[in-house]
């Protein structure tokens, strides 16, 4: 590597919650594609995004992460029509839960992430490690 | 959980994964994780010889549950699921952990971190099969019968296919004929077939079955049930008679509507301007001479793309945006048809593009040797149909002449209508049918999945899907067949067991879960041990989880997706390694 990254124990803790007919996909193929982002970047994969408790954002926060990355379906999703909303109603709730608690409502991001959206996942994750790092 | 056995089994992948992920160190702290029997690494987990000793080790060490940490899911979950099931424990007690696309190979310089991070991936995928629950697939008895609702071409031939299977047919349709919109085309592309002809040898051969009902003038106003066993009810349209059937699939063939230009829309309405169906229907009168209202007709304008193709407008808020794929040849082979009645009268087409495809290019150039005269419009630009002092003239820009306006007196224009969905309300509400940006019926994906539906068992097909020649109404509505018997002819269908399940401890029946699913009856109020509680119906329920956060009780949860599963897995992800 030409320069030296902070180690990834600095580096802040992103947990992405990724759909596994529409995202995943597209965050494998930046990996097919070798493109790099941060180790401290974990995935956690469901059906739809439309589907991820609020609960669980708090949760993960608590738990330790610095950030939550919800990877919305962006209209595609075979599940529910309606998804896209559907998540947003849910990042509102979870940032209404965050704000009650003291905490940044910015830790919560959520972008329609595609099967081929290899490029646009990465630079996300480059973006909300910045922010987070300026929280 | 306490005394589960799990096994974790790590993949080099050639050296895919361990190039650039320390292995070893991997298994040795993963090993250590409560519930890890054990703990060994592959150099190809796919391989044969490595899966035979993975069914070994599983039964050796009595594993009660098995991760294994290599590619992505999109692989290979399938393959190791079935080895799973061949060592004897329970396929959804195996969780497949990508560490190469989602680790070693997005972080090939920093071998440390990479090896961090694939520890705490194992130990989340250890902890969701230590939460997770042996699944049956749900199997459901097939009923050897199938529903086709349109007697159109695309739902006559369906039929008729499904019958040379052995699979009973109730064939509803809403007309009091069969045969769709076809037999008042006369002469048909490609190769001038009457339209009425066809319809009348299907009909007589789907008479001479026993094994198809026909009902015309009836519709469907009932569906209950699921994939393979779907209870429906027929009703006479006049209301005086309801039949209840039960059958397996169904296939859709309602077809469409020809598009219908608003009073004014290329002088639609004045006399001399006529739709290609209206004058589809003058056509086979005619002998001789063209006649249009007692007059005889020496110059057609024809307007392509009527109703399709459109651009958004403030007076047009929901255009038609598709190209409606028939109707550039169709008003190819009306010319023809029209220069074998009269050789000698004038044609001209004014079109935006010329989408006579595939073998169809020869009626195209049929047409220019007859005389027939085609100009291109620019797509800015349609003509402009008048009449100054009574007479038709149609003025437009020809492109290949450098945009230069012409004007073209005219006995008939015809404007070449595009296909519009049909408004069949009562069946979208019955069937809970999806429809899709252009208002026809959608399919679950255009090449990979293109006869289904969302609602398992419920096929599309024809021209109800979308615009369509005859030719291609029927392939759709024979892969519609194939897809229908193919699930009937094995006899049951299995259901992914991923659903929803409500823990009735917790549930205290606030009706929130119902509210968020759009699929009809997944959701029932029940009453169990002296209190109501949301019980989701398996064979309906989709497992698209749109119930679980809306309960506030947590008390619904996706099987193989658990509040707990997800809670504990992201405990794995952060916990301190020691
Ligand atoms: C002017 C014109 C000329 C054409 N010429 C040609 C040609 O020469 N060659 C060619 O290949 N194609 C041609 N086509 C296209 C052709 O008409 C279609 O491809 C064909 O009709 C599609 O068949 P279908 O069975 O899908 O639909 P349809 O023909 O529309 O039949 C649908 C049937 O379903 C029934 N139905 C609808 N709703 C319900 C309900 N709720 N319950 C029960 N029944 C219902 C309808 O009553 C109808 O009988 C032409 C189209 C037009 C407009
Ligand atoms: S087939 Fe031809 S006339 Fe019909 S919409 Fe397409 S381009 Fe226009
Ligand atoms: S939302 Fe939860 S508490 Fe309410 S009915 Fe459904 S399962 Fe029960
Ligand atoms: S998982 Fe989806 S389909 Fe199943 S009950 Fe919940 S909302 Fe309905």
């Amino acid at each position: 590597m030409a320069k030296a990254a902070p180690s990834a124990g600095n580096r802040p803790k992103i947990l992405v919650f990724s759909t596994n007919t529409i995202s995943d996909p597209g965050i494998d193929l930046a990996g097919s594609q070798h493109m790099s982002y941060s180790p401290s970047v974990k995935v956690i994969s469901v059906p739809c995004s439309g589907g991820i408790h609020p609960n669980w954002v708090l949760y993960a926060l608590e738990a330790g992460f610095d950030g939550v990355f919800i990877a919305a379906d962006g209209g595609d999703c075979a599940c529910l029509p309606d998804c896209t909303a559907r998540t947003a109603r849910i990042v509102e709730r979870a940032q209404g839960l965050l704000k009650e608690r003291g905490s940044d409502p910015r830790r919560v991001k959520m972008a329609a992430i595609c099967s081929v959206c290899s490029e646009p996942f990465v630079s996300h994750m480059r973006q909300f490690t910045e922010a987070l790092s300026k929280l | 959980m306490i005394g589960k056995r799990i096994g974790a089994f790590l993949c080099h992948c050639g050296g895919n994964i361990s190039d650039y992920v320390d292995e070893e160190k991997v298994r040795a702290a993963v090993e250590k994780e409560s519930g890890v029997a054990v703990a060994k690494t592959f150099l190809f987990a796919c391989s044969e010889a490595s899966q035979e000793e993975m069914i070994r080790t599983i039964r050796e060490e009595k594993l009660d549950g098995i991760v294994i940490a290599s590619c992505s899911p999109k692989l290979h979950l399938d393959t190791f699921r079935a080895m799973a099931r061949r060592s004897g424990i329970n396929r959804y007690m195996y969780t497949q952990v990508n560490v190469r696309e989602q680790c070693s190979w997005a972080h090939r310089h920093e071998r440390e971190e990479a090896t961090e991070k694939a520890i705490r991936l194992v130990r989340a995928g250890v902890a969701h099969s230590r939460l997770g629950v042996p699944l049956t697939d749900l199997r459901i008895e097939t009923t050897p019968a199938a529903l086709v609702v349109g007697a159109g071409v695309a739902g006559m031939r369906a039929a008729l296919a499904l019958s040379d299977m052995g699979i009973a047919v109730y064939l509803v349709e809403q007309a009091a004929r069969v045969g769709g919109r076809v037999p008042a085309w006369g002469k048909m592309f490609p190769n001038d077939r009457e339209g009425a002809e066809i319809v009348d040898t299907l009909l007589q051969a789907i008479r001479r079955r026993e094994n198809i009902t026909l009902f015309t003038g009836a519709e469907v106003v009932e569906k209950r049930g699921s994939v393979g066993d779907f209870s429906v009810k027929v009703r006479a349209a006049d209301g005086t008679e309801e039949i209840a059937l039960r059958v397996g699939a169904i296939v859709v063939a309602t077809g469409f509507d020809p598009y219908l230009p608003a009073a004014g829309e290329f002088g639609y309405g004045a006399p001399g301007v006529v739709t290609l169906p209206e004058f589809r229907e003058l056509l086979p009168a005619a002998e001789g001479k063209l006649r249009y209202r007692d007059r005889e007709v020496r110059n057609i304008v024809y307007i392509y793309c009527v109703g399709s193709r459109q651009a958004a407008a403030k007076e047009n808020p929901r255009p038609n945006l598709y190209c409606s794929r028939y109707c550039c040849t169709a008003a190819v082979h009306t010319a023809l048809l029209a220069a074998g009645v009269d050789a000698g009268v004038n044609q001209y087409h004014l079109y935006r593009d010329m989408r006579t495809y595939g073998k169809n290019e020869i009626l195209f150039e049929e047409a220019g040797r007859k005389g027939s005269v085609f100009l291109r419009y620019p797509d800015d630009a349609p003509p402009v149909v008048e009449r100054p002092g009574g007479e038709l003239l149609v003025r437009v820009r020809d492109v290949l002449l450098g945009g230069e306006e012409i004007g073209i007196p005219a006995d008939l224009v015809v404007l070449v209508t595009g296909m519009a969905p049909r408004e069949n309300a009562n069946l979208v509400n019955v069937l809970k049918l999806p429809v899709g940006a252009g208002g026809f019926f959608n399919e679950i994906h255009p090449k990979l999945r293109p006869v289904e539906t969302m609602i398992d068992g419920v096929f599309i097909s024809g021209a109800a899907q979308g615009p369509k020649t005859l030719a291609e109404s029927v392939a759709s509505s024979l892969a519609a067949v194939s897809k229908g018997a193919a699930l009937l002819l094995k006899g049951y269908v299995d259901l992914s067991p991923l659903v929803a399940k409500v823990d009735t401890e917790a549930c205290a029946w606030c009706g929130e879960c119902g509210n968020a699913c759009p699929y009809d009856g997944a959701v029932e109020r029940v009453r169990q041990g002296g209190k109501e509680v949301a019980y989701v119906h398996p064979a309906l329920c989709k497992g698209c989880g749109g119930c679980v956060p809306v309960c506030p009780a947590e008390a619904v949860g996706l099987e193989g997706y658990t509040n707990d599963q997800v809670k504990a897995m992201i405990d794995a992800l952060v916990r301190e390694i020691v």
